[in-house]
């Protein structure tokens, strides 16, 4: 279980140096992207429409901040992840074609985006979920907004990171997953459990 | 006296304590489940909730960004005057603690997915009614994040299948949900009535202090022995494993149809915000939850 510092633009080289339970500090760029984000971004793959930014090694962060707007520039109040289990459905296209090489989040990701990661290099990193407070202090600014007209929550933000972490790599680059292990283990014990409960 | 603006104060203050400071009985449960548990990436999760609780506190932001969906909880005094206003000036409240305190724009038009962008909307903030006697007006604060709703469970067992069932069912359940509604969590469950009776008693066990023991002594058991066995699957602090799934298993019951065994299941993320005042037709108030 190592400790590493990466900054953006993240290469494949870095995430395949990474393994499940290392931790990882970001600083550089990250970028938002929620349900109706990652939708939208499939959506315009297809019709080969432009996106508003290039996401090629910035670190895709599952969350929908807290912010308040003081005359021209944003703060963000709270920006911790928000369940990445949602994304799933698309994770697996957002990797193949955005580059992204690290997908930031909470709860864990599924079979297709591990699956996703060992093809084209990337990881899935989590933070602790609901910490926003502790995740804002680690945000130096907000660079830019994307698709604002989607609301708050679910428009791209463009954040400058210092340090952002601990994140903990849940899902490596070699097909490893900390929460696959945990689900299984639970999902084994249940049987026992049940068991019991019910004599 | 103006009532209309003190109980949107009232109510504004409300969102802000329950959005800025956890209660006292969630914040030692979280402690107690930091000197217990035993995995090192359990701990190492618990301290940085413990953290977060407090430089939320000291900087009077919001503890979590998802500020939840708002539904306030009313215990009316059939005595106090002008009820029929109260819910126009919770939407007021809601409008207004989103600008201040701040909260994050959290109701969507599921149609068009447009966003209200002040919290509230079509039947949002929901409001549920509890008339007793008196002539105060208890308002209940309960801002619920989409992370721990997302994992809501409900069945509509077989009576066959019973309490057995039920044991079963909250445990798959628990397991089904991993580390998405953002564990340890609380968890609430509703047993009988009807499908909606049995989710709205589930989530109304969410506003009871952790601490506080069910005064019945066979659902006592039944909460401690669902407690631990949840604690035994492992999944820990945010599904990466360890001895801290649950802090509590809390159980109410509604007599169900002979046909019929309902049961809910209603998740709590560890960010287990509600906030109560009394207002008196006097105008005093007085705040229940938190030290104000």
């Amino acid at each position: 279980m190592k400790k590493t510092e990466l900054r953006t633009p993240v290469r494949e080289e870095d995430v395949r140096a990474l393994e499940a339970g290392d931790v990882v500090y970001v600083t550089g760029t990250l970028v938002t992207a929620r349900d109706a984000a990652h939708k939208r971004i499939l959506q315009y793959l297809k019709e080969g429409k432009a996106l508003p930014l290039s996401f090629e090694g910035l670190p895709l962060f599952h969350c929908g901040p807290l912010v308040k707007k003081a005359v021209d520039e944003w703060a963000v109040l709270a920006a911790g992840p928000t369940t990445s289990m949602r994304m799933e459905p698309f994770e697996d296209e957002v990797i193949r074609n955005l580059g992204v090489r690290l997908v930031i989040g909470k709860g864990g990701m599924g079979d297709k985006t591990r699956k996703a990661m060992k093809k084209f290099g990337a990881a899935y990193a989590v933070f602790t979920g609901g910490a926003g407070v502790l995740a804002a202090r680690q945000i130096r600014k907000v660079k830019h907004v994307e698709w604002l007209e989607m609301g708050i929550p679910e428009a791209l933000w463009v954040f400058e990171v210092e340090a952002f972490g601990p994140l903990i790599i849940g899902i490596d680059s070699h097909g490893n997953s900390l929460f696959e292990r945990v689900q299984a283990e639970a999902e084994r014990k249940k049987t026992e459990i049940v068991r019991k409960l019910k004599s | 006296m103006n009532f209309e603006a003190l109980i949107e104060s009232v109510s504004v203050n409300l969102l802000k304590l329950a959005s800025v400071r956890l209660p006292e009985d969630v914040k030692e449960a979280i402690r107690k489940a930091y000197h217990n548990e035993r995995s090192q990436i359990g701990k190492a999760q618990l301290q940085a909730i413990l953290d977060n609780i407090r430089i939320s506190e000291e900087t009077d932001t919001p503890v979590c960004q998802d500020t939840g969906l708002i539904s306030f909880y009313l215990k009316a005094g059939s005595e106090f005057k002008g009820l029929d206003r109260v819910e126009a000036i919770l939407r007021k409240a809601v409008r207004r603690a989103t600008m201040e305190v701040p909260l994050r724009p959290n109701a969507l038009d599921p149609f068009t997915q447009k966003n209200t962008d002040d919290n509230t909307g079509r039947y949002v903030p929901y409001v549920h009614w509890g008339i007793v006697s008196g002539d105060f007006l208890e308002v209940t604060a309960f801002p619920k994040g989409g992370g721990s709703e997302n994992t809501c469970a409900l069945k509509m067992m077989s009576p066959g299948e019973g309490l057995k069932g039920l044991k079963e069912f909250v445990v798959e359940s628990v397991v089904r949900a991993g580390g998405m509604p953002c564990p340890p969590s609380i968890i609430g469950v509703g047993v009988g009535g009807g499908p909606d009776i049995a989710m709205d008693l589930a989530k109304l066990t969410l506003l009871e202090p952790i601490d506080r023991l069910n005064p019945k002594k066979t659902i006592a058991r039944l909460e401690k022995e669902l407690y631990v066995a949840v604690n035994k699957t492992g999944i820990g602090p945010m599904g990466l494993g360890g001895d801290s799934t649950t802090l509590a298993v809390k159980i109410d019951y509604a007599h169900r149809h002979p046909a019929s065994y309902p049961v809910a299941i209603a998740f709590q993320c560890w960010a287990a915000r509600r906030a109560t005042a009394r207002i008196g037709f006097d105008g005093d108030v007085e705040y229940l939850t938190h030290k104000v």
